[in-house]
């Protein structure tokens, strides 16, 4: 308040008062609480998930496949290998038409029909994997009459595509209209143009949406139970039932061999480093990109 | 944030479809290097347009084909049961004999206990991120918080088994029978697996999502609301009530309601610790099932065809909830951040 000499009449701002303080003050120790209570369970799964996991891994665990009940020892390497084929064929179908959507909402869609796939693939996001499993079983497995790889791999990249549409289509938004006339400018053709030098300039973007695409992904165990199902041997022909890491963690988990028990730790611990790796990873290149936007 | 990419730039698109006859406006002015590539650009374009817009085509079909697969096979079950199907508590593959009403119930129960755990605990950490925290640790909270989204369902689920059940069956329970069994809420036999295990674990599931959106919402309010408050003499407490949470409502709804969806079609840790018996109990002790988990469970093994379209029955129905429930989630986060986009993927 200025000092204008007429102070005196000014009263004073009073005191706030004993009971404002103390709820502002007991506010700010309940949120740090709920932080806290947050927290604990983050940590405590962390750390009971090294504990149990890095005890439970070994080079067996890494190198063979599961033995039969009762018998020590075994590994989940084709469950390993199962799913990074299961994401290969999720990715190889669901990054083109992701990416290709996105560029088409982003580049040509600024119109209704745009707005409705964009839409779409909101709605998309928030169907639940169970549900996702069941069509892809329906078009997939019943199709090819058996449990296979490829329907894993439709499930997971259907849920893979609306979260690659919507990043792309934001990261190339995000590209200065500008650098788009300068290459029509020069007669550089429109496709050229958006995908040599639009798609170009938003790389880091896209490849960021991918990325969390795929973590997202990598973990999903419930489109898994009735596509790819399972396999206790090593399987790398699309058409035939695959092991995947997540649905070995849940076989393993709900059984009631101790030996069992051990090996989902491990898987668990393997998952989680690939995913939070891959995230991490991410998020850095985020960080330090000129794209802030994720 | 994506702020910027939601504001459409309003600019003219520039179509180069005419390349051969736009005339650079440069000093030369030589069109050379432009009537060169006219005819092949031409074609490019449409086959380019074309390919993308086959990919946009194809984000359709797949919620279409969604929709029309669940539709038609839940046919069978429809026409033995008609809408009794959602009221029938008897599920016995056995006889033929499906009623959803359990499942609907345990899906229910597990997601509003859920929420009343969650909420709370996201809003304070949305807060205290936001308005409390020194700026040092702003970027390593979020980071934690969101490191707990990227755990997959199934890990939550081992570790629900294996830490979060015996606490709750040696601990927890027992303390919570002898103090609120009166209320008939917590009454039985501690046995750890059940609905409130279930509870629990989703919620620490959806608290990452609340509170993420919580966050986005509360930093979108103006600061000169934060201001205003302040210079009227309000402690920091009365600010975030009546500046910020006030502002901020309709977001924080709309993120609570996507925490929602996301716990409706949760599948595998609930199916893990809930106890998978379709019954309805008053306690939360007491063993429940849910639509994810009764697919997740019964699916692959489900035989004849009443049984498979039943089961399907029961993803059409969960499909249509979450559906609904994140259509008003996004209208409401929406409306407060007026078209930036979201950022959790739930």
């Amino acid at each position: 308040m200025p000092d204008t000499g007429k102070s005196a009449t000014i009263t004073t701002v009073p005191p706030i008062s004993l009971r404002r303080r103390v709820t502002d003050h007991a506010m700010t120790a309940v949120a740090v609480l709920t932080v806290i209570v947050v927290l604990v369970p983050l940590f405590a799964i962390f750390a009971y998930l090294l504990y149990r996991g890095m005890g439970s891994i070994n080079w067996a665990f890494l190198t063979q496949t599961p033995k039969p009940v009762g018998e020590p020892g075994g590994g989940m390497a084709n469950a390993i290998v199962g799913s990074a084929f299961i994401l290969a064929l999720a990715s190889l179908i669901g990054v083109p038409i992701g990416v290709g959507a996105g560029i088409y909402v982003a580049e040509f869609g600024r119109n209704r029909f745009g707005d409705t796939i964009r839409f779409t693939a909101d709605v998309l996001n928030g169907v639940p994997s169970i549900v996702i499993g069941i069509v892809a079983y329906a078009i997939v497995v019943l199709y090819q009459r058996h449990f296979s790889a490829l329907a894993g791999g439709v499930a997971l990249a259907i849920m893979m595509i609306p979260t690659i549409t919507r990043t792309t289509e934001d990261m190339l938004l995000l590209v200065p209209q500008s650098l788009r006339e300068a290459a029509y400018g020069l007669g550089i053709p429109r496709w050229r143009t958006t995908l040599s030098i639009v798609l170009r300039a938003a790389t880091s973007g896209v490849i960021t949406g991918i990325m969390l695409a795929f973590a997202r992904v990598a973990g999903e165990t419930a489109p898994l139970l009735f596509t790819a199902f399972g396999n206790q041997f090593w399987n790398l022909k699309a058409n035939q039932p695959t092991a995947a890491l997540p649905l070995q963690i849940f076989n393993y988990a709900i059984s009631p061999y101790d030996e069992w028990h051990r090996q989902a730790w491990a898987g668990a611990l393997v998952l989680i480093v690939l995913i939070v790796s891959a995230v991490a990873a991410v998020r850095f290149a985020v960080r330090r990109g000129t794209f802030g936007a994720a | 944030m994506a702020k910027l990419a939601r504001r459409r730039p309003d600019m003219p698109s520039l179509r180069p479809v005419e390349a051969g006859k736009m005339v650079a406006p440069t000093a030369g002015g030589d069109p050379k290097p432009q009537s060169r590539e006219s005819g092949r650009g031409e074609w490019g374009d449409s086959i380019f347009q074309f390919a993308m817009l086959l990919c946009g085509l194809a984000v359709l079909a797949t919620l279409a084909l969604i929709v029309y697969e669940l539709v038609l096979r839940s046919g069978p079950s429809w026409h033995a049961f008609g809408f009794k199907f959602f009221l029938g508590r008897d599920w016995d593959p056995v006889s033929v004999a499906f009623g959803a009403l359990p499942f609907i119930y345990g899906t229910l129960v597990s997601s509003f206990l859920a929420l009343i755990i969650a909420v709370p605990l996201s809003i304070g950490v949305a807060v205290f991120t936001t308005e409390m925290c020194p700026k040092v640790l702003r970027g390593p909270l979020s980071f934690f918080v969101e490191l707990l989204a990227a755990i997959p369902s199934v890990v939550y689920g081992l570790w629900a088994i294996f830490v979060l059940v015996p606490i709750l069956s040696n601990y927890v329970e027992p303390f919570l029978g002898n103090t609120l069994g009166w209320t008939g809420l917590f009454t039985g036999a501690p046995y750890g697996i059940g609905m409130l295990a279930a509870g629990i674990i989703l919620a620490i599931m959806i608290i990452p999502i609340i509170s993420s959106i919580t966050r986005e919402v509360l930093m979108v309010v103006p600061r000169h609301q934060r201001e205003a408050a302040l210079a009227l003499g309000a402690t920091r407490w009365e600010m975030i009530r009546v500046a910020v949470l006030r502002n901020a409502r309709a977001g924080i709804m709309g993120g609570i309601i996507l925490g929602l969806g996301r716990a409706l079609g949760e599948t595998m840790a609930v199916t893990m610790v809930i106890g998978n018996r379709p019954e309805i109990a008053k306690s939360l002790f007491a063993p429940g099932y849910t639509m994810a988990s009764v697919l997740a469970n019964e699916f692959s093994e489900a035989t004849g065809d009443v049984y498979l379209s039943a089961l399907i029955e029961i993803g059409l129905a969960l499909f249509l909830v979450t559906i609904v429930v994140n259509a008003l989630a996004r209208l409401l986060v929406w409306t407060v951040t007026r078209g930036q986009p979201s950022r959790a993927n739930a």
